[in-house]
């Protein structure tokens, strides 16, 4: 399935936010590939929808989109980002969700001199050795949020947190993440098989352990399943995870099954900023569903972009590359700033999941890390 | 690793084999019977779990999930087979693997645009969310015991259907010589849309049953099509019984392989190194075993050696 739509701001929106100077030459196009078909759509969907949000808002009748389907797959995003590149001749590329497509088109993008704005994946690679100065993550280096769960965890007093996660890159990015900031010692450390569905095994394993909580990574499908049928295992420990199975998209599918699990988030739907009030007030309004962590991100990713096109041409690299470094937008998350990798370096929460009358969502109980700079920016060097 | 725990883990597989069972049985039927690869048989796993959610959802009652999971699949099983697979029993297998690849295109986009990208909640009933203690100490999820014995059940049900009924005669002589039992004055064409429906709804039950445990999302079929295609190997294509044996050595396997290996590969090795490989190890046991299987026996534990 091809969805291709090409989406001029202009005549969209009057409500134009007046801050940016007139008289930059031309405009910018940005190529999104993104998934928005198969398993992992739900990802892709928000974090366009998200985007597009934010440049509906802003009206600025010089970004140009154009939106393509990768499907998840790395072959397909790399023939995208061939088209995008040569005919479409666009001058931003953004919208990957998964570390494996960005790994296969990232690297070879900025090679050819485009900027690349990530919304979501951040592979270790990108931010240490790999890193490059037309590359910026607007969401978080992958460890990150493994990170200050495992800094909560500790700060809360667990010693002997059992541990899991799937068998690929980020999994194992997930478990080091982890026990990069966790002081006690894991009961159990666990790789499960990549889309496994059925994780009866290793609650039974997690029941023999003498585990005194529980941490996981298990994205999409996978997360769903194993907090279901945790729920009914009788295993009563305390869970802790990153934000990514405790969203939006995913909490209705997973139910009671999540209510009272922490999870850590560098954005939740109830942060007190203007930014955020008036995005999630506005996304809801205009999809008819709540925010997620994914729309969140998009919305910051495009207002970047926003501001660096208020302040520099994109055809003068250098200049545009300073713009975009100031981060000189109102993130929905509050503080947010590059750091020397050109990564974020912002606070991490802890959320907790609630219902709010049939809603389950997430509401911020503390915050685990402030200022984080992630483990890979002392490599970075351009 | 203690005794409760290994029993557990055995249950934890019985239970992951019996659900093998249902999506196999569908498939090695229809194979057997029809000679058709259906590559579609995944996705009439997804219709039933979509079916179940959207009535759970709507009733909030899980015997009517499970119901409407066995007709919502069925259906689509028999009207698949009388608009599609019905020009391809003829054609080679490459046309057949080519049309119900479509088939999973159409089903999964479709399903998309009907259900919208995000997953779908299916809970089980209140009554089966508590563990029940068995014998011995053991504490098990009452609705994994419930998923163990409606298998086996279905398991039985199949057996009596083929050996006993006047259809399941049918069914094997059409496995046996297609031709003759069609000159014989069996309605051929209305026996294939029987067996497709039926194999369709056993897919349809499982989807809905391990929904309920797992996610409803669209793809949630294809993984458990490519163990059920591993299953009908091992067991032999067209065989019933091989396809409740492969089910069960396969469903041990996977989950025993994945309990004990990395903790075996830890008494000599590092452990987070230990944990990693022996999970690796653990994925591939299940196709060792049926290289194992198919070096012994080329057709498969119960396959006909013709």
């Amino acid at each position: 399935m091809k969805l291709k739509s090409i989406i001029l701001a202009a005549g969209l929106c009057a409500m134009a936010t007046g801050g940016f100077a007139a008289g930059h030459e031309g405009g910018v196009k940005v190529g999104m590939i993104t998934t928005l078909s198969g398993g992992g759509a739900g990802l892709g969907i928000d974090v366009r929808d998200g985007f597009m949000l934010a440049a509906k808002m802003a009206g600025n009748d010089k970004l140009e989109v154009v939106i393509e389907d990768d499907q998840r797959k790395p072959e397909i995003a790399v023939q995208l980002a061939d088209k995008m590149i040569q005919s479409e001749k666009v001058d931003v590329l953004t919208g990957i969700i998964w570390s494996n497509l960005a790994m296969a088109v990232v690297p070879a993008a900025v090679a050819q001199g485009k900027f690349y704005l990530s919304p979501n994946a951040g592979p270790s690679q990108l931010a240490g050795k790999g890193c490059n100065p037309l590359y910026f993550n607007v969401a978080w280096q992958n460890d990150a949020l493994h990170e200050a769960a495992g800094a909560y965890a500790s700060d809360t007093g667990y010693q002997n947190t059992f541990i899991l996660a799937p068998n690929y890159p980020a999994g194992q990015d997930a478990l080091t993440g982890f026990k990069r900031f966790f002081k006690g010692e894991p009961a159990g450390e666990i790789y499960t098989q990549l889309g496994q569905t059925d994780y009866a095994a290793e609650l039974a394993q997690i029941r023999a352990s003498g585990a005194d909580s529980v941490f996981f990574f298990l994205p999409g499908g996978m997360g769903i399943s194993f907090l279901k049928q945790y729920a009914s295992s009788g295993i009563d420990l305390p869970v802790v995870g990153p934000a990514f199975s405790f969203d939006q998209g995913i909490l209705q599918a997973v139910g009671e099954a999540a209510l009272g699990v922490k999870n850590t988030s560098q954005w939740s739907k109830d942060l007190d900023n203007a930014a955020n009030v008036e995005f999630v007030a506005a996304f809801e309004a205009e999809y008819g569903r709540l925010p997620s962590l994914y729309a969140s991100q998009g919305y910051d990713t495009a207002n970047l972009l926003l501001s660096a096109m208020g302040k520099a041409d994109v055809k003068d690299a250098d200049a545009f590359r300073a713009a975009l470094a100031e981060a000189d937008f109102a993130s929905v998350r509050g503080d947010f700033k590059f750091g020397t990798n050109q990564h974020p370096v912002q606070d991490y929460y802890v959320r907790e999941v609630i219902k709010e009358g049939d809603v389950f969502t997430n509401k911020v109980i503390a915050t685990s890390l402030t200022d984080h700079v992630d483990a890979y920016a002392a490599e970075c060097s351009y | 690793m203690s005794l409760i725990l290994l029993i557990e883990q055995v249950l934890n597989g019985l239970q992951f084999g019996v659900m093998l069972f249902l999506m196999a049985a569908g498939l090695t039927l229809i194979f057997g019977v029809m000679g058709l690869i259906n590559l579609a048989h995944g996705s009439l796993y997804m219709v039933g779990a979509f079916a179940a959610a959207a009535v759970a959802g709507l009733t909030g009652s899980f015997v009517l999930a499970l119901l409407a999971s066995l007709i919502a699949a069925a259906a689509a099983g028999a009207l698949v087979e009388l608009l599609v697979i019905r020009r391809l029993y003829d054609r080679d297998h490459l046309d057949q693997v080519l049309a119900t690849f479509a088939l999973i295109l159409m089903f999964s986009e479709g399903t998309r645009w009907v259900f919208g990208s995000f997953p779908l909640f299916l809970d089980i009933p209140a009554a089966l969310a508590q563990p029940v203690s068995l014998p011995g100490g053991i504490l098990y999820p009452a609705y994994r015991l419930l998923i163990i014995a409606i298998g086996l059940a279905i398991a039985v049900g199949l057996f009596q259907l083929i050996a006993r009924t006047r259809i399941g005669i049918q069914i094997r002589a059409g496995e046996a010589d297609r031709e003759m039992i069609a000159a014989l004055g069996v309605d051929i064409s209305k026996l294939y849309t029987l067996v497709f429906a039926l194999g369709a709804a056993l897919a349809g039950l499982a989807g809905a049953l391990v929904g309920a445990i797992q996610s409803v999302q669209v793809g949630m079929g294809e993984p458990v099509l490519i163990l059920a295609f591993v299953v009908i190997v091992i067991g032999g294509i067209g065989s019933i019984k091989g396809a409740l044996v492969g089910a069960l050595l396969v469903g041990l396997t996977d989950t025993l392989g994945g309990v004990l290996l990395p903790p075996l590969f830890a008494t000599f090795m590092e452990a987070s190194s230990a944990s990693s490989v022996g999970s690796s190890l653990a994925s591939m046991s299940i196709y060792i075993l049926m290289a194992a299987v198919l070096l012994y026996k080329p057709t498969g534990l119960f396959g006909s050696t013709t």
